[in-house]
């Protein structure tokens, strides 16, 4: 297809006025086209090769039997079947699903509870009180998970030793997978705090002081206001903050590789551990990037239900 | 009121206003008493939500000072009855710090850089250049934060492989550059940024890359430190890529080789508090050199629509 062109090779006889014209339409061009190309442009190739690019080998994957060399062997919908009948894998998805319905309500009500408290000029010392909770912030998952299985140790922990202080009986923090799993679910609301709570400190301070006083001159009290005023105000923070820790309790793994390490036995692996182990430590890539494709599926479906959601209440 | 004094005849209606303000200002007093008396339980109810929160690092902390043998004596106690150093000493020698230490500040610095960068250029591009291609790239960011990378963990190794970054620290570097949450905070800011200016500045003869530059990129600096800051605590304390991407303990970040000395069959705690304590230390000093900046940094920048 010949197509006009512009610039260069304009014919002499039009040479005047559009060529002028096309010279500025090349300056648009460079302008509006070009600059946000360059500006973009190592991110975009980023996104392919990280991203796109691993994100089409995984499909690819799961759907051969590659185990990390060799050729690509294809078996159709083998792996899919053999994951849905794997009771492994439902542990470790069920497992997943349990700890992100547990510990996303304590993670919001945690620093929410705490941003309230931080915007409240009721309380003093404040600038102290929140250098402390933020600390936890600094570590990292794999401290975090070190310093919560210290203070659960089931022989010399803190913890036991202050229930068995206070007359009760030691409780088998490490061999029980209900207890093992609410540990962790401790150690991800102190390590998951922080950051949560400066978002809604910011949210907090974003709604306007003379809306709650009116409300409180007009009898509000401290419930109503805050669930009539405080609560909508927020909404599409507490949404963020909601769908963030979802996404990252879906996907936990350092925190509990160094707490637990799945345990006790393999009762606490979660997806991501699973895919971890039966990926790098079992070599069976194309069945763990099966897995990988249900959970990518699932964190869709979540976001697109939350998304929903929030469509619907805002 | 001082009006309504002046004016000869005071209607009903007026004096009955009067009253209700009257009695409106005594409600606000009554608040702010109710305030007062709620600043004591309140105030007690944060600390003992710090302490709490506080609890569980410092029984950690002052543990790392115990000798070994009072670790696992009871009854326990908070302040070690020994003060020793000899889990800090061990761990130094045990644990090759000055490489790891090396290691993992090469990668969260460079990383941070790199993020910062290229963040503000794609924040800027999508907030200001409304192009399909641009749009469609902004859709794609999207996505990267619905699929994390750990969905795709076996795959993203093959790449790591093919493109010769396995076994080296720009293997971590690399792929962590491109992050949503940073070119959000970059986009958020430059959509406050009047279009007028860039007007103005088209119309004096600035080039794009110059607007952006020497105009745009300085505005943007408190975003720039805020996700500085945050860029560097994500990489300093990542694990998920060091663990797939190394395999040579002397590339190990220190995330990695702690996690090694938690891995271990018989779990040295003297050591492995020890180590851990070392390895918080940069963070937190850091934090409190800047802390005011830390706490006041707007997060939020990314969020709010």
């Amino acid at each position: 297809m010949a197509t006009p062109t512009t610039g260069s090779t304009v014919a002499p006889e039009t040479l005047r006025t559009p060529a002028v014209r096309s010279k500025s339409q090349q300056k648009r061009h460079n302008r509006y086209v070009i600059a946000p190309l360059v500006l973009i442009g190592v991110n975009v190739v980023l996104f392919l090769v990280f991203f796109v690019w691993p994100g089409a080998l995984g499909l690819i994957y799961s759907f051969t039997d590659y185990r990390g060399v060799g050729r690509l062997n294809f078996i159709g919908l083998a792996n899919f079947q053999k994951l849905f009948a794997d009771s492994t894998f439902y542990a470790a998805l069920s497992r997943t699903f349990l700890y992100t319905l547990l510990s996303v309500p304590l993670i919001y009500v945690s620093s929410l509870g705490v941003a309230a408290l931080l915007v409240s000029r009721a309380v003093r010392g404040r600038t102290a009180a929140k250098i402390v909770i933020f600390l936890p912030w600094l570590i990292s998952p794999i401290v975090v998970g070190v310093i919560w299985k210290w203070m659960f140790g089931q022989d010399f922990g803190f913890v036991n030793f202050v229930i068995s202080t206070l007359g009760g009986s030691p409780l088998p923090w490490s061999s029980n997978a209900n207890l093992a799993l609410t540990v962790v679910i401790f150690a991800a609301a102190w390590g998951g705090t922080a950051f949560n709570m400066l978002l809604f400190i910011a949210a907090l301070k974003n709604i306007p002081e003379a809306l709650l006083e009116a409300a409180e001159l007009d009898g509000a009290n401290a419930w109503q206001r805050f669930r009539h005023v405080t609560l909508p105000g927020i909404a599409p923070t507490s949404f963020m903050v909601i769908l963030l820790s979802t996404i990252h309790a879906m996907k936990e793994f350092a925190m509990i590789q160094a707490l637990t390490n799945g345990g006790p036995g393999t009762e606490n692996v979660l997806i991501v551990q699973y895919i971890y182990k039966t990926g790098f430590e079992q070599s069976k890539v194309g069945y763990a990037s099966a897995a990988s494709m249900v959970l990518m599926v699932v964190l869709l479906a979540i976001a697109l239900i939350q998304l929903r959601f929030n469509k619907k209440k805002g | 009121m001082a009006t309504a004094a002046n004016l000869p005849p005071v209607s009903d209606e007026v004096a009955v206003l009067g009253a209700e303000e009257a009695a409106r200002t005594a409600d606000q007093r009554n608040m702010r008493n109710g305030r007062a008396k709620l600043s004591a339980p309140l105030t007690g109810l944060m600390w003992l939500i710090v302490a709490i929160y506080a609890l569980p690092l410092l029984w950690f902390i002052l543990s790392s000072f115990k000798p070994g043998s009072e670790l696992f004596t009871y009854p326990l106690s908070m302040i070690p009855r020994e003060w020793t150093f000899q889990g800090f000493i061990d761990a130094w020698e045990r644990v090759d710090f000055a490489q790891y230490f090396l290691n993992t500040a090469t990668v969260a610095l460079v990383t941070t850089v790199l993020t910062v960068f290229f963040s503000a250029c794609t924040g800027y591009a999508l907030a200001k250049y409304n192009n399909p291609g641009t749009r469609l790239f902004f859709v794609c960011i999207l996505a990267t934060t619905m699929l994390p990378t750990e969905v795709i963990l076996n795959p993203t190794f093959t790449v790591i492989r093919d493109l010769g970054l396995y076994n080296s620290l720009s293997g971590i570097i690399v792929p962590s550059v491109l992050t949503a949450t940073g070119v959000f905070m970059f986009r958020q800011f430059f959509l406050t940024v009047p279009d007028d200016l860039l007007h103005s500045a088209r119309i004096d003869g600035a080039s794009e890359l110059t607007i952006f530059f020497r105009i745009m990129l300085p505005l943007s600096r408190p975003i720039l430190f805020t996700l500085a800051i945050f860029s560097f605590q994500w990489r300093w304390n990542d694990y998920i890529w060091p663990l797939i991407v190394l395999n040579d303990p002397k590339w190990y970040t220190l995330q990695v080789a702690l996690r090694s000395i938690v891995g271990a069959e018989n779990i040295d705690w003297p050591v492995l508090l020890g180590a851990s304590v070392i390895s918080i230390l940069p963070l937190v000093l850091v934090f409190f050199v800047c802390q005011k900046y830390v706490l006041n940094a707007d997060v939020s920048a990314g969020l709010k629509d």
